[in-house]
């Protein structure tokens, strides 16, 4: 909580212009008929995704051409917030001149990026992400139905939020995607968790198979795996920088250097020093030590030496490491 | 033209409260606890204030009312005082109130269930109000206190007061309503209800935002909320918002005079179910929980096919305001809970719109309303796949 967070404004003043426009003025909302698509020449699919009950629903249409595959004209119908029809409009958008193998790799963040109006500014205040989820969504529908194959063909996991029909693989990517490190960031997100609550954590008044709670702990846990095999790569490759590096190899890499350049100089004096603890305080790198022998009580640990070890250590090691003894 | 059609969230001020508030900001602006003349000058208007505040709810000499700074201290103090009286302090630990109250009731009753109070959330009946022999079959012997609103906030509907009152009185427990969304809408009289504790706030009846009262019957426990100097008897320190208090008084009369009353009844009503009745013209709207019992100025309507927020955002362009209790229409992404209570369609969570008029809307503003909610509604339908592709009629009559 800051001051920026203490009076909450309307989230309307976070949609994007493009949001709006399309809010206002839907250019691909509509129907496909029978006979628009024979005329086109293609085939007609329709896709339904979502339920009136959770909120949105989107109707999805397309007429392909069946020699291509490809996606000859996209329109939709949608039942939603400003945002869901918004985000419908770009889905229905961003299919059209596609093929369909094409088409179901457009994901939701896709969706949403389309509708910013500038590339690092989201489109939508977190809890209406939920939206293009649904855009996203109904193209494997449709895809499927094309197909004549299930839609758990392109999404091989399961449905983890009955209620906002959230699937496992939406749920792991965008906490990979979006680095989210709580349900309540997944359920602004993906509106996962934002009903019934069963899916949360065990205790609802519907026992799941798999829960929130357990997808991020995996999740988490397989990055936090990922991250340590990097690290672990870039140590061997030599190429590690100190911002990559777990905090073993930062306690090794800094111990080195002062092994090298700090302790013979102490030591000479009949001092020494240890390593506490490294915190991340960013952009800084804080590192306490405790000053032995003959350097604890030295005037000059808090002035030249611990210039000197804070600018060997800056140099050698991480411009924004502060020394500080305790 | 500008309408504003959300007057359960708040209201405009009246002219004559502002008039009556206007001398104590900057010429008679003395602090009422101090001993000069500049602080005493200010005591003729505050009780003058108070002697509205009192007739407005009919309440005895010997009752209190603090002056809080809105209704959720008021619910706050009432619920938390209780705690502290009954349930630390003695032997009962339990209380009873509603599904469909306001979250700083709710709020408040979920935090002390963290504390090991007991509580009972009683549903609404399918039209949305609750029955006086709901709260007779929960109250037992630990029972600490019954917390039942007055009025609902989005569906304006009444709720059985007197009988609750007269059920809490025979059995010994005390009774708090919130009567926030009823005051300068209907009568309200804490002695013929049998009211012991009652809340409001008086920027929902056409005072200004940050001050509310609460009234206690005389013989009846509270522990302050705001402990500190002896303002408000002991009750609630700090000292008082002298302007806000006058307005609120200014602004209690005025709501609770019988030509107000009467006017609310008849030409706000009127304005209302000219709305309503135009809106319901269009196929496929209903008014939740029906249109028997409520209070005069509301109406929440679903529109089937038609999102809450998306209407909102539609009827914004033509500034116009209102008011939904879908999720999406705010920070939260779960429904309102009132709308929730209903139960049987989850799809009204989502699908209704709530207006909410005051004695200063206008035909004008109604008859201009109607057009643009109109072809709100046809756009908005146009685009929707649920309206264009779900059975019809499926929203069942509430």
């Amino acid at each position: 909580m800051a001051k920026n967070d203490l009076i909450s404004g309307s989230i309307w003043d976070e949609y994007s212009n493009q949001v709006i426009r399309r809010m206002d003025n839907p250019t691909h909302q509509g129907e496909i008929t029978e006979e628009r698509a024979k005329e086109l020449g293609g085939k007609l699919i329709i896709a339904d995704f979502g339920a009136e009950s959770c909120g949105d629903a989107v109707r999805l249409y397309w007429c392909i051409e069946e020699e291509t595959n490809k996606i000859l004209e996209s329109k939709f119908k949608s039942f939603g917030c400003g945002t869901a029809i918004a985000s419908s409009d770009a889905m229905a958008e961003l299919c059209e001149g596609k093929t369909v193998d094409e088409a179901v790799k457009i994901t939701n963040i896709d969706v949403e990026k389309a509708l910013r109006d500038h590339p690092d500014v989201p489109a939508v205040p977190p809890q209406k992400m939920h939206c293009s989820v649904m855009a996203y969504d109904v193209i494997k529908k449709a895809a499927a139905t094309y197909k004549g194959v299930d839609m758990e063909s392109f999404e091989t996991e399961v449905i983890i939020c009955e209620c906002a029909r959230v699937t496992l693989g939406t749920i792991q990517e965008v906490i990979r995607i979006n680095d989210l490190k709580t349900v309540e960031e997944i359920t602004d997100y993906t509106k996962a968790g934002a009903f019934c609550k069963s899916c949360i954590k065990p205790g609802g008044h519907e026992e799941k198979d798999i829960y929130l709670v357990d997808v991020l702990k995996d999740v988490r846990a397989e990055m936090e795996q990922e991250k340590l095999k990097e690290a672990a790569d870039a140590s061997a490759a030599g190429s590690a920088t100190f911002d990559k590096m777990t905090i073993v190899q930062r306690i090794k890499t800094i111990d080195e250097v002062l092994d090298a350049d700090i302790r013979p100089m102490l030591m000479m004096d009949g001092g020494n020093m240890e390593i506490i603890d490294i915190k991340e305080n960013m952009p800084f790198y804080d590192l306490y030590i405790r000053y032995l022998g003959a350097c604890s009580g030295c005037a000059s640990g808090d002035t030249g030496t611990l210039y000197a070890i804070e600018s060997v250590l800056k140099q050698k090691v991480d411009e924004n490491i502060r020394v500080l003894p305790i | 033209m500008e309408v504003y059609l959300d007057n359960n969230a708040t209201t405009k001020v009246d002219p004559e409260v502002f008039k009556a508030m206007e001398p104590f900001f900057c010429h008679i602006y003395g602090n009422p606890n101090s001993l000069h003349k500049f602080g005493a000058g200010t005591h003729p208007k505050m009780v003058e204030a108070l002697d509205y505040l009192y007739a407005g709810i009919n309440a005895a000499d010997q009752d209190d009312i603090i002056i809080t700074a809105n209704a959720t201290e008021s619910n706050n103090t009432v619920i938390k005082g209780i705690w502290v009286d009954k349930i630390l302090n003695g032997n009962k630990n339990h209380i009873i109130t509603s599904e469909v109250e306001h979250p700083s009731i709710t709020a408040v009753c979920k935090f002390l269930e963290t504390q090991g109070v007991s509580v009972t959330y009683l549903p609404v009946n399918e039209e949305g109000v609750l029955e006086a022999q709901q709260v007779a079959d929960y109250i037992k012997e630990e029972t600490a206190l019954v917390s039942i609103m007055w009025a609902n906030n989005e569906t304006g509907k009444l709720f059985p007061i007197k009988e609750i009152g007269q059920i809490c009185r025979d059995a010994g427990v005390p009774f708090h309503t919130d009567a926030t969304q009823a005051i300068g809408k209907i009568p309200v009289d804490v002695q013929a209800c049998n009211v012991n504790y009652l809340s409001f706030s008086a920027h929902k009846f056409h005072g200004p935002k940050g001050v509310g009262g609460l009234y206690v019957e005389k013989g009846f426990e509270l522990t302050p909320l705001l402990h500190g100097g002896e303002q408000m008897g002991g009750h609630r320190a700090g000292t008082v918002d002298v302007a806000s208090m006058i307005g609120m008084g200014v602004a209690m009369k005025l709501a609770t005079s019988p030509e107000a009353l009467a006017y609310e009844n008849t030409e706000v009503k009127r304005l209302r179910d000219k709305l309503e009745s135009a809106i319901l013209e269009i196929p496929e709207t209903i008014v939740i929980g029906g249109k028997e019992n409520r209070t005069p100025n509301t109406t929440l309507i679903s529109i089937r096919g038609v999102e809450g927020e998306s209407m909102l955002w539609d009827m914004n362009q033509k500034t116009i305001g209102a008011s939904t209790g879908s999720a999406c229409a705010s920070e939260d992404l779960e429904a309102n809970p009132v709308m929730n209570a209903f139960g049987s369609d989850s799809e009204l969570a989502h699908t209704g719109v709530r207006f909410s008029l005051s004695r200063f809307n206008t035909e004008e503003e109604i008859d201009y309303a109607i057009s643009v909610i109109k072809g709100a509604i046809a756009r908005l339908r146009s685009i929707s796949s649920s309206y264009a592709y779900t059975p019809k009629n499926h929203v069942s009559e509430l």
